[in-house]
C-alpha cells in the first residue's frame, strides 16, 4: 500500500479492534469497500461494533482467523470466537483450506456488498494462518470482472444527504431484524449461485453452503467446518476402505444455516455425528443443535463431539476410534475427544473437599506437571 | 437511492413531529414604552428615530421625529432632555446623547431641505392660534398636516416667542429658528405678526373659525419689592433677553448681578458676560441644590465665569451698591432671615423672578377659569370654552420650550378630534421598560461620544453657538448607543439561540416570527433578547 | 487573506456579543444571523426545553457546513444528542450523518475520512461529534487512537457533564458537587467528589494536534471562529463545547445560555484554543463573578446553599475558578472592553 501498489487504498493502523471494526464502518458507511481482520480476544473486544456493522446492513468483509477465547488466556485454534458472533447478524463462510479461504474472500465481497450485509471468513488459527501452502492466487482483472465496482446500498454524501443509525424503536425494530432475517435467507440462494460463478471464472470448486463427501450411501455421516475436515476425509476414506459406509459434511456456510441442504445430505443416514470445535458450557453443542433443527422428525442418531479445544490436536486415529464407534452406536450425546477425565475428577475432588481450590487451570497444569512446577 | 428501512432516513423528516405541542408558555414580541419616550414632553418617539438614525437613515430618522415635534433643530438646542435623564443606558455607563443626535437630525433637514406636506385633505375647518412661540407653531403644523386652515395671530413683530425672546443667540442661533418655523409656515399656515387679538371671541366671530388654540405665553417679568435709590439701575431679564433682538445692546455696566434661581437667571448671567461684564454674579435665596435651573446650564455657567451666591437675598439696591442679607435654612428647608447683612457692588440688577401672561384677551369668555395667573385646561388641553383650547406657558405646566411644542401637538390632536366630531383618545400607554427588564450582557461597552465645546473664553466673548454638533460618524455612533429598550432592533438573537430553530428571519422590515408548530416555549429568546421585546405568555390550554 | 475579526465589533449597539444585526454588513453576522443557515439538524427534534447541546450543535455544524462549502459528514456517538435527532422515522439531521455506537464515533469518523481520502474526496470534511459520556468516557480510546494517528476529523465534544439522557448519571466530566443520580448530595463530601474527573481538553494538547478549543454556547462568534479556525486546518481537531442541560442541572429552560456566560465569567470553565499543544489565546473574562452566580440557578448545586449550607464546598469551587483564572491568565489586563 505504501509503494502504492494497492490503490486506490487507505491503511489505518488502529488502536483497538473495536476501532477497527468502527473506522471499517465509518469507511463502509462512506461508499468505500472496507475489510479487517482479527482473532479470539479481539473479536470478542470488537463485538458492539460487530452486531453494529450487521444492524446498519454495512458490506464489510472480515477475515477471523478462528482461536480460543479465554480464560484461560490460550492463544490457539478453536471456534469459540466466531461461533460467539453466529448471532451477529453477519453471514459466516468456513473455509477448509488456505485456497478456499482466499476464494471466499472474492466470494465474500460479492455476497456482501449484493446484500448491503457483512460477512466474516472463518479460517482456523494457526493451522491455516500460519500454515505455508501454495495458492493459486487470481489475476487483478478476473477478480474485477467477478466482483463489480461497489455500489452502496446507502452512503453518506453531502450531494444526497441521509442519516444512517437512526435510533429504531418497538414500532419498526421487530421489521428491521425481519429484514436482516430475510437477507440471510436470500443469501441461502446467493451462496451457491455466486460459487458457481467463481467456478466457471477460476475454475475451482469453491464455497457453498454444505460440501458433502462420500455421504451418498452413507450410515454415519461426520459434520464439521473448517479445516478439520481434510482430517475427516482422510479417515472416511481409511474407513470406507474397510467397508464402513461413512461420510462427511463440510458447512461452508454456518450463517445462514443452511437448514434443507443438511437435512438433503443427512436424512439418509443412521447416525450424525457433529464434531464441534467449541463448546457452549452448560450445553454441549452448538451447530449440533443447529443440524439437529434441519433433521426434525427424522429417526437419526445424532452425537456431538467437542474437540480440538484451545488447540488440541485433532488425530486421525482418534478421529477413526470415535467414528468407528460412532457407526456401532456406541458414542453419547456430548462427549470430548481425547480428553484426560482424570485430570478432571481430581480437580472436582479438590473443588469438593476446601472452599479456596484455587484456579482450575493453574492446578490442572500442576497435576500434569507442565510449566509451573519444571520452571521452580 | 432505496435506503435500507428504518435505520436509514431521509434528513430533515423531523419537520414532521411538531415539537410546539409541548410548550406551556410561549414567546411573543412586544412592543414597550422605552423610558426616554416616557419622559419625553413632546411626545416624540426618541427609541423610533433612533432605530433608523443608527441605521444612517437620517432623513427617515427625521421624519420619524416631526412626526410628533416640527423643531428638532431647536430642540436639539435647547431642551433639558428628561429623555436622557430617564435614559436606561445611564445604569450601564452615560445616557446616549439623544439630545446631540436631535439637533444633528434638525440641522441635517435644514441642510437638505427635508420639508413635510400635509397628511389629510383639507378639511374646511378654521384653527385660529393666537401666539406664535412655540405651543403656537407646534399647534399650527399639526393642525396643518391635518387638513385644517391655521391663521397665527401674532401681537409681537417676529415669530418664535420665548425662542426668540427668551433664549439667548448662544444657545439657539437665529438662522435656525427661523429656518425650523419657515417650514411650519410653508404648510400653508398663515401669519398675522403684530396683530394682537384683543378679545378671542370676538376674533373668532368676525374671523370665522371653528377653532381656537391660545398661547401668548408668559412675558411679564415678576417683579419683586426692592428698596432702591432712584440711581439703581434694576431690568427683568425677560426685558434684557428681549432686547438683545433688537438693534441696540443693552448697558449693563461692569458688575452685573442677576436675582433669580432658574434657567432664565443663568440665561441672563451668560447673556451680561457676553454683553462684556467682567463680573455676573447670581444671586439666590436658597442653596444649589434647591436651584431650579438644569444642572449642566449652571456648569456651562460657573465654567464661563459666572458667580454664584448662595443663601442671599436683595435687601436694598442703590447706584453701584447693594446690600444682601443672608439667609439660612430651616428644619423644612425653606430660607429664612439672619438679620446679617453685607454689600455687593453692583452695576446693575437683573430680576429673573419668574414669568406671569397677559390673559387679558379672555376676559368676558364664558366658563374659562384662571387660577394663579394661568388658564386652566381639562386633559385634552380644552379650556372650560368649548372650543378654545390652550397650551404652552399661560397654562399650569413646566415653561419649557419642550413642554409648549407638547402641548401644541396634544392641542392639536384634540382640535382636530373635536372639529370632526370624534374625540381623539390616548392610545394605551404599555408599561416603561426598567433596566432590570434589559439583558444588558449583549451591549457593547462604548462610550458617550460627547459633543465637543467650545473653549470657554470663545464661548463667553461671542453669541457663537456653545455646543457644536455631533459630525456624521459621532452621530450615527452615538445613536447606535440606543439600547433600544423594548423595542426590537434586529440583532438576530431570538433568531440564534432558539434551540428548536423555532424563530423565522422574516425581513428587515417585518423583524423575526415564532414558529409556533415547533416552539417548545423554553424562553431562552426571551432571555436573552437584549432590549426586553419578548415576553412569555401562560398558554391557553 | 483572513476572514473579518468577527469577535470584536465595536459601536454596534451589541457588538461582538449578540448573534448578527441588521446594522452589521453580511460578512461580519454570525453563520446562526444568516436567513439561509443551513440548520445542520432542524425542527422537530426531541430535545429537552432549552437544550444546550441542541443550540450547540447547529451552531458548530453550521459553522463548519459553511465553512466546507456544505461539504461535511458527521459521525455522532449515542447519547442525548443522537437520541433526540433520530428517533424513527423523523431525523433533524440536513447533512449525511451517521450513528454507530456510543464508544466509537472518533474510530467511525476515521473510517470516513480514510474512505473518502481513498476516494479522492478532498472537497468533504468530516466531524466526529458526542456528548461528554461518548466522549471523555466511552469513546476515549477511540478519540485518543484518532489524535494520535493524525486523521483528518475535527471532533466536537458538547460537555453537558453528564449522562443525562439515560437519567443523569455521574460521567467524566461531572464538576465536583454536583449531585447526579450516582453521586448523591449526602455524605461529608455531598455531590461529585473533587479530585475526579478530566480535562479532556488539556489531554487532547497532550497528543500536540494542530487544534484544540473550548467554547460554551453563550460566546456564538467565538465558538464559530473556533470552529472556521479548526475548519482551515487538516489532521486531529478537537473542540470542546459547554453546553448547560436544564434537566439534568435542574436549570430553567430559559437559563441555558446565562449560565455558559455564567460559567465563562466566574472562571469555571476557561475558554482558550491550543494550536499544536500550546495555549495560543484565551478569551477573557469580561466582568468577573464569584462562582456562587453560577452555581445557585442549579438545583445540582442546591445542597450547597441550603441551610447550613456548605460555604466550605462554594469555597473549593471558587478555588478551582481561581487556579482556572491563575493559569489560563483569564482577566483582561488593562480595562479595554469589548
Amino acid at each position: 500500500m505504501k509503494l502504492g501498489e494497492l490503490s486506490p487504498c487507505e491503511f489505518v493502523n488502529v488502536e483497538s479492534e473495536f476501532a477497527a471494526m468502527s473506522v471499517a464502518i465509518g469507511a463502509s458507511a462512506a461508499g468505500a469497500r472496507a475489510y479487517t481482520a482479527t482473532a479470539s480476544q479481539g473479536l470478542l473486544f470488537m463485538v458492539e461494533a460487530v452486531y453494529n456493522a450487521a444492524g446498519l446492513g454495512l458490506p464489510i468483509v472480515m477475515t477471523v482467523a478462528n482461536r480460543a477465547i479465554g480464560a484461560p488466556i490460550n492463544i490457539w485454534n478453536d471456534h469459540s470466537d466466531a461461533m460467539s458472533q453466529r448471532d451477529s447478524g453477519w453471514i459466516q463462510l468456513y473455509a477448509e483450506t488456505n485456497q478456499e479461504a482466499l476464494d471466499l474472500h472474492i466470494q465474500a465481497f460479492r455476497l456482501a456488498e449484493e446484500l448491503s450485509t457483512p460477512v466474516m471468513v472463518c479460517m482456523d488459527g494457526f493451522i491455516l494462518t500460519h500454515a505455508y501452502e501454495e495458492v493459486e492466487m487470481p489475476a487483478q482483472a478476473d477478480v474485477d470482472a467477478f466482483l463489480p465496482a461497489f455500489e452502496p446500498r446507502q452512503v453518506l454524501d453531502p450531494d444526497e444527504p441521509v442519516t444512517i443509525g437512526a435510533m429504531v424503536g418497538p414500532e419498526a425494530f421487530t421489521e428491521v431484524k425481519i429484514l436482516q432475517h430475510y437477507k440471510q435467507m436470500l443469501a441461502l440462494d446467493r451462496i451457491p449461485e455466486i460459487a458457481a460463478d467463481f467456478q466457471r471464472a477460476f475454475g475451482r470448486d469453491s464455497g457453498g453452503l454444505v460440501r458433502p463427501y462420500r455421504t451418498e450411501d452413507a450410515e454415519t455421516i461426520v459434520v464439521a467446518l473448517g479445516s478439520v475436515l481434510g482430517t475427516i476425509e482422510e479417515a472416511v476414506d481409511e474407513l470406507r476402505e474397510e467397508g464402513v459406509r461413512i461420510g462427511a459434511l463440510a458447512l461452508t456456510s454456518f450463517r445462514p444455516f443452511p437448514l434443507d441442504a443438511v437435512r438433503a445430505a443427512l436424512e439418509h443416514a443412521t447416525n450424525v455425528v457433529v464434531l464441534e470445535k467449541a463448546l457452549a458450557v452448560g450445553i454441549g453443542g452448538i451447530v449440533t443443535s443447529n443440524v439437529r433443527l434441519a433433521l426434525s422428525g427424522l429417526p437419526i442418531h445424532g452425537s456431538t463431539v467437542i474437540a480440538g479445544l484451545g488447540g488440541r490436536p485433532i488425530t486421525q486415529r482418534s478421529l477413526r476410534d470415535l467414528f468407528l464407534r460412532a457407526h456401532a452406536g456406541e458414542l453419547e450425546s456430548l462427549s470430548f475427544l481425547d480428553a484426560d477425565w482424570g485430570l478432571v475428577e481430581r480437580e472436582l475432588q479438590r473443588m469438593s473437599q476446601m472452599q479456596r481450590s484455587g484456579p482450575h487451570a493453574e492446578n490442572i497444569l500442576r497435576d500434569v506437571g507442565a510449566v509451573a512446577h519444571k520452571a521452580v | 437511492m432505496e435506503k435500507p428501512f428504518a435505520i436509514t432516513l431521509d434528513v430533515g423528516s423531523s419537520l414532521a413531529n411538531k415539537t410546539g405541542s409541548w410548550r406551556d408558555e410561549r414567546p411573543v414580541y412586544v412592543h414597550r414604552l422605552p423610558p426616554c419616550n416616557d419622559a419625553c414632553p413632546a411626545g416624540e418617539n426618541i427609541q423610533g428615530w433612533l432605530y433608523e438614525a443608527e441605521a444612517g437613515n437620517y432623513e427617515a430618522a427625521w421624519r420619524v421625529l416631526v412626526r410628533d415635534n416640527p423643531m428638532p433643530a431647536v430642540m436639539g438646542r435647547v431642551c433639558y432632555h428628561p429623555c436622557e435623564t430617564a435614559c436606561n443606558r445611564t445604569h450601564l455607563d452615560e445616557a446616549v446623547g439623544i439630545n446631540a443626535v436631535e439637533r444633528f437630525l434638525g440641522d441635517e433637514a435644514i441642510k437638505q431641505g427635508w420639508r413635510v406636506e400635509p397628511e389629510a385633505e383639507p378639511s374646511g375647518k378654521r384653527v385660529l392660534v393666537v401666539g406664535a412661540g412655540p405651543s403656537g407653531l407646534s399647534a399650527a403644523y399639526h393642525l396643518a398636516l391635518r387638513g385644517h386652515a391655521v391663521t397665527i395671530r401674532e401681537a409681537g413683530p417676529m415669530t418664535g416667542g420665548m425662542m426668540r425672546f427668551g433664549i439667548p443667540r448662544y444657545r439657539l442661533p437665529r438662522e435656525v429658528l427661523d429656518a425650523e418655523i419657515r417650514r411650519i409656515l410653508d404648510l400653508g399656515v398663515e401669519l398675522e405678526l403684530e396683530s394682537k387679538v384683543e378679545n378671542i371671541e370676538t376674533a373668532m366671530r368676525e374671523g370665522g373659525f371653528d377653532a381656537a388654540f391660545l398661547a401668548v405665553g408668559a412675558h411679564l417679568g415678576k417683579r419683586a419689592y426692592i428698596p432702591a435709590g432712584e440711581a439703581a439701575h434694576i431690568l427683568d431679564a425677560v426685558s434684557l433677553l428681549r432686547s438683545m433682538e433688537g438693534e441696540e445692546r443693552p448697558l449693563l455696566g461692569r458688575r452685573v448681578v442677576v436675582y433669580g434661581g432658574g434657567n432664565t437667571a443663568i440665561d441672563a448671567a451668560r447673556t451680561a458676560k457676553r454683553l462684556g461684564a467682567e463680573e455676573a454674579i447670581i444671586v439666590y435665596r436658597r442653596t444649589r441644590a434647591q436651584m431650579p435651573a438644569h444642572e449642566f446650564e449652571v456648569e456651562e455657567a460657573e465654567d464661563e465665569g459666572v458667580l454664584m451666591r448662595w443663601l442671599s437675598t436683595i435687601k436694598q439696591a442703590d447706584e453701584g451698591r447693594l446690600v444682601l442679607e443672608k439667609m439660612e435654612l430651616d428644619e423644612t428647608g425653606f430660607p429664612q432671615p439672619t438679620g446679617e447683612t453685607e454689600e455687593l457692588e453692583a452695576d446693575s440688577v437683573v430680576l429673573a423672578l419668574g414669568q406671569e401672561a397677559d390673559l387679558s384677551l379672555l376676559e368676558g369668555v364664558e366658563g374659562l377659569v384662571v387660577e394663579d395667573g394661568v388658564v386652566q385646561v381639562g386633559p385634552d388641553m380644552q379650556t372650560g370654552h368649548r372650543g378654545i383650547f390652550a397650551g404652552g406657558d399661560m397654562v399650569p405646566a413646566e415653561r419649557t420650550v419642550t413642554v409648549a411644542i407638547g402641548h401644541g401637538k396634544l392641542a392639536a390632536k384634540n382640535i382636530d378630534g373635536w372639529l370632526r366630531g370624534v374625540p381623539w383618545e390616548h392610545p394605551p400607554r404599555p408599561d416603561v421598560v426598567t433596566f432590570d427588564q434589559l439583558n444588558v450582557w449583549y451591549y457593547a461597552d462604548a462610550d458617550r461620544t460627547v459633543a465637543p465645546q467650545l473653549d470657554a473664553v470663545r464661548r463667553t466673548s461671542t453669541f457663537d453657538e456653545v455646543q457644536l454638533g455631533l459630525d456624521e460618524t459621532n452621530a450615527l455612533f452615538e445613536a447606535r448607543r440606543c439600547l433600544s429598550c423594548g423595542n426590537c432592533f434586529g440583532c438576530d438573537n431570538c433568531y440564534g439561540v432558539c434551540p428548536d430553530n423555532a424563530v423565522m428571519k422574516v425581513d428587515e422590515a417585518d423583524g423575526y416570527k415564532f414558529d409556533l408548530d415547533y416552539c417548545k416555549g423554553c424562553g431562552i429568546c426571551a432571555k436573552e433578547c437584549p432590549c426586553g421585546a419578548i415576553i412569555m405568555e401562560p398558554e391557553q390550554i | 487573506m483572513s476572514a473579518p475579526d468577527k469577535t470584536r465589533i465595536r459601536f454596534y449597539q451589541t457588538g461582538s456579543f449578540a448573534v448578527g444585526g441588521r446594522l452589521l454588513d453580511p460578512e461580519q453576522r454570525s453563520v446562526q444571523a444568516e436567513g439561509e443557515r443551513t440548520n445542520a439538524i432542524t425542527c422537530g427534534h426531541r430535545a429537552c426545553q432549552g437544550c444546550g447541546e441542541a443550540l450547540g450543535a447547529r451552531y458548530a455544524l453550521d459553522a463548519a457546513v459553511r465553512a466546507a462549502q456544505g461539504r461535511v459528514i458527521a459521525a455522532n456517538a449515542t447519547g442525548c444528542l443522537e437520541v433526540f435527532s433520530t428517533p424513527y422515522p423523523e431525523t433533524s439531521w440536513q447533512i449525511p450523518w451517521v450513528h454507530s455506537l456510543f464508544g466509537n464515533a472518533p474510530a467511525v469518523a476515521t473510517g470516513i475520512a480514510a474512505a473518502l481520502k481513498a476516494k479522492g474526496r478532498e472537497d468533504v470534511r468530516v466531524i466526529g461529534q458526542g456528548g461528554d459520556g461518548g466522549t471523555v468516557d466511552i469513546g476515549f480510546g477511540c478519540l485518543s487512537g484518532m489524535f494520535e494517528r493524525g486523521d483528518d476529523v475535527l471532533y466536537l465534544c458538547y460537555d453537558n457533564e453528564g449522562y443525562m439522557n439515560t437519567g443523569v448519571q455521574r460521567s467524566g466530566a461531572t464538576p465536583p458537587a454536583a449531585r447526579t443520580a450516582t453521586t448523591q448530595a449526602v455524605g461529608a463530601e455531598p455531590g461529585n467528589v473533587f479530585g475526579q474527573g478530566k480535562s479532556a481538553p488539556l489531554i487532547a494538547m497532550a497528543h500536540e494536534i494542530p487544534y484544540v478549543a473550548t467554547a460554551t454556547v453563550a460566546e456564538l462568534r467565538d465558538l464559530e471562529q473556533k470552529v472556521e479556525a479548526a475548519m482551515e486546518l487538516h489532521g486531529p481537531r478537537y473542540i470542546h463545547v459547554f453546553v448547560p442541560c436544564p434537566l439534568g442541572w435542574g436549570s430553567a429552560s430559559s437559563d441555558t445560555i446565562r449560565l455558559a456566560r455564567l460559567a465563562k465569567e466566574t472562571g469555571i470553565f476557561p475558554v482558550f484554543e491550543a494550536r499544536d499543544g500550546v495555549v495560543s489565546g484565551v478569551s477573557k473574562i469580561r466582568r468577573r463573578l464569584p462562582v456562587e452566580e453560577y452555581l445557585r440557578p442549579q438545583r445540582r448545586f442546591a445542597h450547597l446553599f441550603g441551610d447550613p449550607g456548605r460555604p466550605d464546598v462554594v469555597a473549593r469551587i471558587q478555588a478551582g475558578a481561581d487556579r482556572n483564572i491563575a493559569r489560563f491568565g483569564l482577566l483582561e489586563d488593562e480595562g479595554e472592553g469589548r
